[in-house]
């Protein structure tokens, strides 16, 4: 057999910060033969980007090489020249990224940009290179490639931008491609026509490709072999079936319990957890509150352009239930979810809240009504979502200051404890700045904010996306707590129907801002009715170690 | 593409003239608040009889109240009458047409030399954060900053002229002794040009390029250090990053990703750097007997003369409003994004 294709030795990376030298890889070592495909998963945090950087030597300024080699075609990588890594760089290694519009340059077209990659490795005239880039828009699937030619980046879709990417990378027919979190912010049905392209050209190409995901599906389905790292560390590698099905070690066995399947609940996820309070509506079949929480009839609202954001839109949520709202990006979802928090105004139609309209309050007053307090969000991003010059503590005292007119004190402190204690954060952690907490702890803030003036109806906009799915998984459970426990309705907008599904007894599927689909999760998901939710189904990347093995065995 | 250019310019013009408008009745009654009767100032000489004087400030038009001098003299802005200076005996238009194009040919020199040092330098220390070209540049801007002009002009004189004698007489825009070019724009190395007189045309350069240093080196630091942090800023953003993973040359990778992105916030920087030069330049102007405009309404001002100080800060805001109009149709142009909303 000849040699690997790349050959990473024990390598280690260290970055300094202000805190010190961080140690950031300890010693990783694989090994990829020509055209073999390897995950590498990990929460992160778990070395997985720096390890795909360093191989591309693209470590910023503070992240250095201390020990070990890079060996690509039997060359040491690690100790080449400016002028020979550019050589190498786009022609035989080459590397897609997690934010597909910001990799592209803002200002020139994409035409432009794939003139340059095919010129700076290869002597051809502009002309030449114009033709090639129209047929590598021709082959990454782009409609319309001749009119995209003269788009920029901020014109297309993030799915488009991502498939110019490919382009990109490919032009030079490299023999290894490096994709970091290709499809992650994508809808999942964009995800699956994304990576079923890179899966395609790879393999008709010959390449070798790593694929770098905290999302272990993807990496099953998408690779044979797949690498678990930790703390900067490889702590196992095998073929997908096999480490799957028969985890040696135990983080491992973690990350393969906490990815939903298709049949996993909410306590299969994690384990460890505590479990809800036993009770009647443990056993998954949820006995309705008295009466409808919230009522949606025949809501309407539109921006200025020809399609509607939301269409005629009706449904029904009980006291203490669940309701998930499903659908690709620009489907309605969050608008319609700002709806209902009355952050925006309807257009027709009503929402009733607790039997009582609150459509016809315009949103700019609504802060002074009554059921502001009743109905909370969590938002999408943790991060962004808090205020950075606020602790902890006061993220979670600001609505029960604001809304319930509370004044500094032993009865304010108790009410922030309070709500810490339920959304599980750590008393220790109050008073903290949102840039010293993780990723799940200022999930558990925005939670705890949320839950602080004691809601009915709590709105979750995709709440858990930007989250490891471990995390995600503590913080399903904490939600279905919270719901059975306190009785708060929760209307959960997700593009995850797998999520959706285990949390949420009923779930709306909306595309271009109608309802295409509606009734009983379970129901919805054992036997959807319309091609949508079907493909949507499809699009999710199951983690099936099972199958995977089976569909191999008859691939080869 | 032009006609949206051209919409957008005639909104922003329209839109500024409430703003222009403003500064007009402000100077206005500024001026007319401040100690200083003009009428007494004009008069034959410290002799001269009440009367005298009275009639003088009847003539002027002072005698009538504010109101109505401000109604006289918006119709007479209207009809592109702005006075006549009492020093100079001239239309003020006049003067200014004459003095402007002096400033101007300054201030452009100026702000050329300054990008041409300043944006290279904001890349330099850019490129290489924390080195000794960073803090070269630093200190460079630091010194370009704390020195006021009239200091620096002096020292380059002292420098250039006096010791090295490099640099020619620093009075006037040309040798008094050398013919002046033809008036055609205004502008001596244009007009110069024109008349393909590359002498007269040398002389006038050399005589521009020490007050034109002056300026430059006091509008450095805004200019570098703005460079410098937006090309930091974009060096590391993702499609830098990007480009690298493609193996794209390193000079393609500063000049044509990096900087043309950087550019954009240097360039809004720009507008309003000209402008404070074109306002700002007296000193420069006094220390090298520079003939502009500046100096022109400086001199005005303290022989309590309204006319030119109310038709200068009319000038400055209208230029001001002209600059930020070129910099928004530019960045339309540089930036795609601007242009799709």
């Amino acid at each position: 057999m000849t040699a690997p294709l790349l050959q990473v030795e024990d390598l280690h990376v260290s970055f300094s910060t202000r805190q010190g030298v961080v140690q950031a890889l300890r010693g990783v070592s694989f090994s990829l033969g020509a055209g073999q495909t390897l995950g590498i998963v990990g929460e992160s945090g778990s070395g997985k980007s720096v390890t795909s950087l360093a191989v591309m030597r693209l470590l910023d300024r503070a992240g250095r090489i201390t020990q070990g080699r890079v060996l690509f075609r039997g060359q040491d990588v690690t100790r080449l020249g400016r002028s020979d890594l550019r050589e190498l760089r786009g022609a035989a290694m080459s590397m897609i990224f997690q934010n597909p519009r910001a990799a592209l340059n803002p200002i020139r077209t994409v035409e432009q940009q794939i003139v340059d990659v095919l010129r700076a490795h290869r002597s051809m005239s502009v002309r030449q290179a114009r033709a090639e880039a129209l047929d590598l828009l021709r082959a990454v699937l782009i409609h319309d490639p001749e009119s995209r030619l003269a788009a920029y980046p901020a014109e297309l879709s993030g799915g488009m931008c991502q498939r110019v990417m490919i382009a990109m990378a490919m032009a030079c027919k490299p023999a290894l491609l490096i994709a970091d979190e290709p499809t992650t912010g994508l809808d999942v049905t964009t995800q699956k026509a994304v990576m079923d392209l890179l899966a395609g050209l790879t393999a008709e190409r010959g390449m070798a490709m790593i694929l770098i995901t905290h999302d272990l599906g993807l990496a099953a389905r998408y690779c044979a072999d797949i690498a678990v790292m930790q703390n900067g560390e490889i702590v196992e590698r095998g073929p997908v079936a096999a480490l799957f099905q028969s985890p040696r070690h135990d983080y491992t066995r973690m990350l393969v319990a906490a990815s939903p399947r298709r049949d996993s609940t909410l306590a299969d996820l994690a384990p460890g957890l505590p479990r809800p309070q036993a009770g009647a509506r443990n056993d998954g079949v949820r006995v309705p509150g008295a009466g409808p929480l919230l009522e949606l009839t025949h809501v309407r609202k539109s921006f200025p352009g020809p399609v509607h954001a939301v269409d005629d839109v009706s449904f029904v949520l009980p006291q203490g239930g669940a309701l998930g709202l499903v659908g690709e990006s620009g489907s309605g979802k969050t608008t319609l979810s700002r709806l209902i928090c009355r952050l925006a105004d309807v257009d027709g139609g009503e929402i009733i809240f607790q039997g009582q309209s609150i459509s016809d309050m315009p949103a700019r007053d609504f802060h002074r009504a009554p059921q502001r307090k009743l109905i909370q969000i969590v938002f999408q991003d943790p991060h962004d979502s808090l205020n950075p010059r606020f602790s902890a503590f006061d993220c979670i005292a600001h609505p029960l200051r604001r809304l319930e007119g509370m004044r500094d004190g032993a009865a304010l402190e108790a009410r922030v404890r309070e709500a810490a204690g339920r959304a599980g954060l750590p008393e220790g952690l109050l008073e903290r700045f949102p840039h010293q907490l993780s990723g799940g702890q200022k999930a558990r803030v925005g939670i705890a904010r949320a839950i602080a003036p004691r809601p009915k109806l709590l709105v979750l906009d995709e709440p858990t996306a930007a989250l490891d799915v471990q995390v995600q998984a503590v913080i399903l459970q904490l939600l279905d707590r919270l719901r059975r426990e306190d009785d708060i309705g929760l209307l959960f907008v997700s593009h995850d129907l797998n999520v959706v599904r285990m949390l949420c007894d009923d779930l709306v599927v909306l595309k271009q801002g109608r309802i295409v689909e509606a009734g009983a999760s379970a129901a919805v998901f054992a036997n959807p009715q319309a091609d949508y939710t079907r493909a949507l189904l499809d699009a999710i990347p199951h983690f099936e170690p099972a199958c995977h093995a089976e569909r191999e065995s008859v691939a080869l | 593409m032009l006609a949206a250019i051209a919409r957008r310019v005639g909104r922003r013009l329209v839109s500024s003239v409430p703003a222009l408008f403003g500064v007009v009745v402000i100077t206005f009654v500024l001026m007319r608040v401040l100690p200083g009767d003009p009428a007494v100032f004009f008069a034959s000489g410290p002799s001269a009889g009440q009367a005298e004087i009275e009639a003088l400030r009847h003539k002027m038009g002072l005698d009538q109240p504010l109101p109505v001098q401000l109604l006289h003299y918006l119709g007479d802005i209207a009809t592109g009458d702005l006075g006549r200076s009492l020093t100079t005996g001239q239309k003020v238009t006049q003067d200014i047409g004459r003095k402007l194009p002096a400033s101007l040919e300054l201030t452009f020199t100026a702000l050329a030399i300054a990008l041409s040092l300043s944006v290279p330098l904001g890349v330099l220390a850019a490129l290489r954060p924390g080195s000794p070209v960073d803090h070269a540049v630093r200190m460079l801007c630091t010194l370009g900053v704390c020195v006021p002009t009239f200091v620096s002009g002096l020292l380059l004189i002292y420098a250039f002229y006096y010791l090295l004698g490099w640099a020619p007489d620093p009075t006037a825009r040309i040798d008094i002794f050398a013919s002046t070019p033809p008036e055609i724009t205004g502008f001596y190395l244009v007009d110069f040009a024109l008349a393909r007189d590359w002498e007269g045309w040398s002389a006038a350069a050399r005589q521009l390029l020490l007050p034109a240093f002056t300026m430059a080196l006091f509008v450095l630091a805004p200019l570098a250090r703005m460079t410098r942090a937006s090309m930091l800023a974009v060096m590391g953003s993702d499609f830098i990053r990007a480009a690298r993973s493609l193996g794209l040359p390193g000079y393609r990778i500063v000049v044509a990703y990096a900087l043309r992105n950087a550019l954009l916030p240097v360039l809004t920087i720009t507008g309003i750097v000209f402008s404070t030069m074109l306002g700002a330049n007296v000193l420069v102007e006094k220390v090298f007997s520079w003939p502009g405009v500046a100096s022109y309404a400086l001199d005005a001002l303290l022989a309590s003369d309204y006319a030119p100080v109310q038709a200068f800060v009319l000038l400055m805001a209208f230029i001001f409003v002209v600059v930020n109009v070129a910099i928004d149709v530019l960045y339309g142009i540089i930036d795609p994004r601007v242009s799709v909303e």
